[in-house]
């Protein structure tokens, strides 16, 4: 059995518009932070995985050694849609279990800042002529015509799949604006939020329709940002100092999957089997079960996402998503507190940072470092990212004991 | 495929079945090289989800609804047409029927159509 990993120190920037600061600016300043965080630097680092999903650098990870470190170690340059992130990390650890490192450092960063609608790109004027092209041998863009390729309207259809497989009687609208109203509420308490301002069921049904029943509040918000982490071999972390190994927090689990075939996924990508794998797979590892954990940070990309994801990673009972959310259990004071950090519908997305990000949030709230939004006592947490393509990390964290 | 009986056609693997609109190399379902067969795709279906855009790329004209149809057991993407697009007219569960619908005649005078899901309640026969 391949020795365990903890993370030594790990870092995110504020989510937000930073026009003064490009790429290079953001993945430095978290990737210096989370080495400080760790008290070590880039010196003692044995390999470095770095993504940047949009920015469209090749070599990102060579870049930022340019400005925090020349080495010479060995570079992961890594790209899995909103997964790059949990992808750089999972990287880094696995060239631990590997024996090939005894440190390693993950960086994700993503300038993203009035990016406006993902997934389609503007219409290309049709040609003059009709002429089949590529493999489904159209004679015109299909967007549009042919259903939605926009996230807002693949993600909807997610959520209303769901709802309508299990026979909800209910207003969708109302239900997944609830969702929204609790993570916006959730992230009053998070200064390094995009958005940290509450907002009422009724400002978020009545802000500017995207696609139904998703509104503008209840999607994403493209932002800038950046995430590091320094991860450590266990019998490393064994020489270091107390303190070191008092703020280490073990990953219990560390998961990637894709998405098998399943008969509809290339007519609607299918995001809940790949989750679900993830999540059996990251329980297995970890010797625990969801009843377990004190958090969960999901990726919550749209209102209508986060609710089939409390079904896929086992939080409530098979089918029982509406139940387990109309229950309360998901709010910070519930029993199991879902997206404190405010979630991607306003903490933000940073397309290749979240895969750490909400890995930073677990381990704030482990580390007992969270402040105002600390879940008190917490213990166990489970950080879960999908990337459409699909690609999906699911890490189980736990306190050090030490 | 149009004609007298307009329907979608899929390629089916030889091998296990599985269906695709587009061109593979070989089969994601199970792998197999062994080649595809194209088949008719049902006309009827159910709607299993949609969604009702407000918001699209510039060029795309809105609103309108995208959704996913089940045509007898073969999941198919596709716009619910003929039908007001607000969540009063469309329903989750509801049936609905291949359409055809037109995109526009190109310089040689070549009409291309496309196709949606309309819904078989509110359709002219």
């Amino acid at each position: 059995m391949a020795e365990d990993v903890w993370i030594l120190g790990i870092h995110m920037t504020k989510f937000g518009k930073h026009p003064d600061k490009d790429t290079l600016d953001l993945a430095s300043e978290a990737a210096l932070a989370a080495m400080k965080d760790a008290g070590v630097s880039i010196k003692d680092m044995g390999v470095l995985a770095a993504g940047n999903l949009m920015g469209g650098s090749a070599s990102i990870g060579q870049q930022i050694q340019k400005q925090i470190g020349q080495t010479g170690i060995p570079v992961f340059n890594v790209a899995n849609a909103c997964a790059t992130g949990a992808t750089a990390l999972r990287t880094a650890i696995m060239a631990i279990k590997a024996g090939e490192a005894d440190f390693g450092l993950a960086v994700g960063v993503e300038k993203l800042a009035g990016a406006g609608l993902l997934g389609a790109g503007n219409r290309k004027p049709d040609s003059d002529t009709w002429e089949p092209k590529g493999r489904v041998g159209a004679v015109a863009t299909l967007d549009g015509r042919v259903g939605t390729e926009n996230m807002p309207g693949v993600f909807a259809q997610v959520g209303m799949q769901y709802i309508h497989e299990h026979s909800y009687s209910g207003t969708p609208f109302e239900l997944f604006a609830k969702i929204s109203e609790k993570n916006h509420a959730h992230s009053t308490l998070n200064p390094l939020a995009a958005y940290n301002k509450k907002m009422s069921l009724e400002q978020i049904m009545g802000d500017v329709m995207i696609a139904y029943p998703n509104t503008r509040p209840m999607c994403s918000a493209n932002c800038d940002g950046a995430a590091a982490a320094v991860v450590v071999s266990d019998s490393k972390l064994k020489t270091l100092s107390l303190e070191q190994r008092r703020r280490a927090v073990k990953v219990k689990a560390s998961i990637l999957t894709s998405d098998p075939w399943q008969e509809a996924c290339q007519v609607l990508p299918d995001v809940n089997t790949l989750t679900r794998s993830a999540a059996a797979q990251a329980y297995e590892q970890a010797g625990i079960g969801p009843e377990d954990l004190d958090l969960v940070e999901l990726h919550d990309c749209f209102a209508t996402a986060e609710l089939v994801h409390y079904d896929n990673l086992g939080l409530c009972e098979p089918g029982g998503a509406v139940d387990f959310f109309m229950s309360g259990a998901p709010w910070r004071d519930g029993k199991r507190p879902v997206n404190v950090s405010g979630g991607l519908q306003s903490k933000g997305h940073p397309i290749a940072a979240t895969g750490i990000a909400n890995i930073w949030e677990v381990c704030h709230h482990l580390r007992g470092e969270a402040g105002d939004r600390q879940i008190e006592g917490a213990k166990v947490g489970l950080a879960h990212v999908i990337g459409l393509g699909s690609a999906c990390g699911v890490h189980v964290l736990e306190k050090s004991a030490a | 495929m149009l004609g007298s009986d307009p329907h979608l056609v899929a390629k089916e693997c030889t091998s296990c079945g599985a269906r695709f609109f587009d061109r593979r190399n070989a089969c994601a379902s199970c792998g197999s090289d062994a080649g595809f067969r194209d088949v008719e795709v049902a006309r009827e279906g159910v709607l299993k989800s949609y969604t009702i855009v407000a918001f699209a790329a510039p060029g795309v004209p809105v609103p309108f609804v995208a959704g996913v149809v089940d045509c007898d057991g073969t999941s198919v993407r596709g716009n619910v047409v003929n039908v007001e697009p607000d969540a009063e007219h469309v329903r989750l569960g509801m049936k609905v029927r291949l359409a055809t619908v037109p995109i526009g005649t190109d310089s040689a005078g070549t009409e291309a159509v496309g196709f949606g899901f309309e819904p078989v309640e509110s359709g002219a026969i």
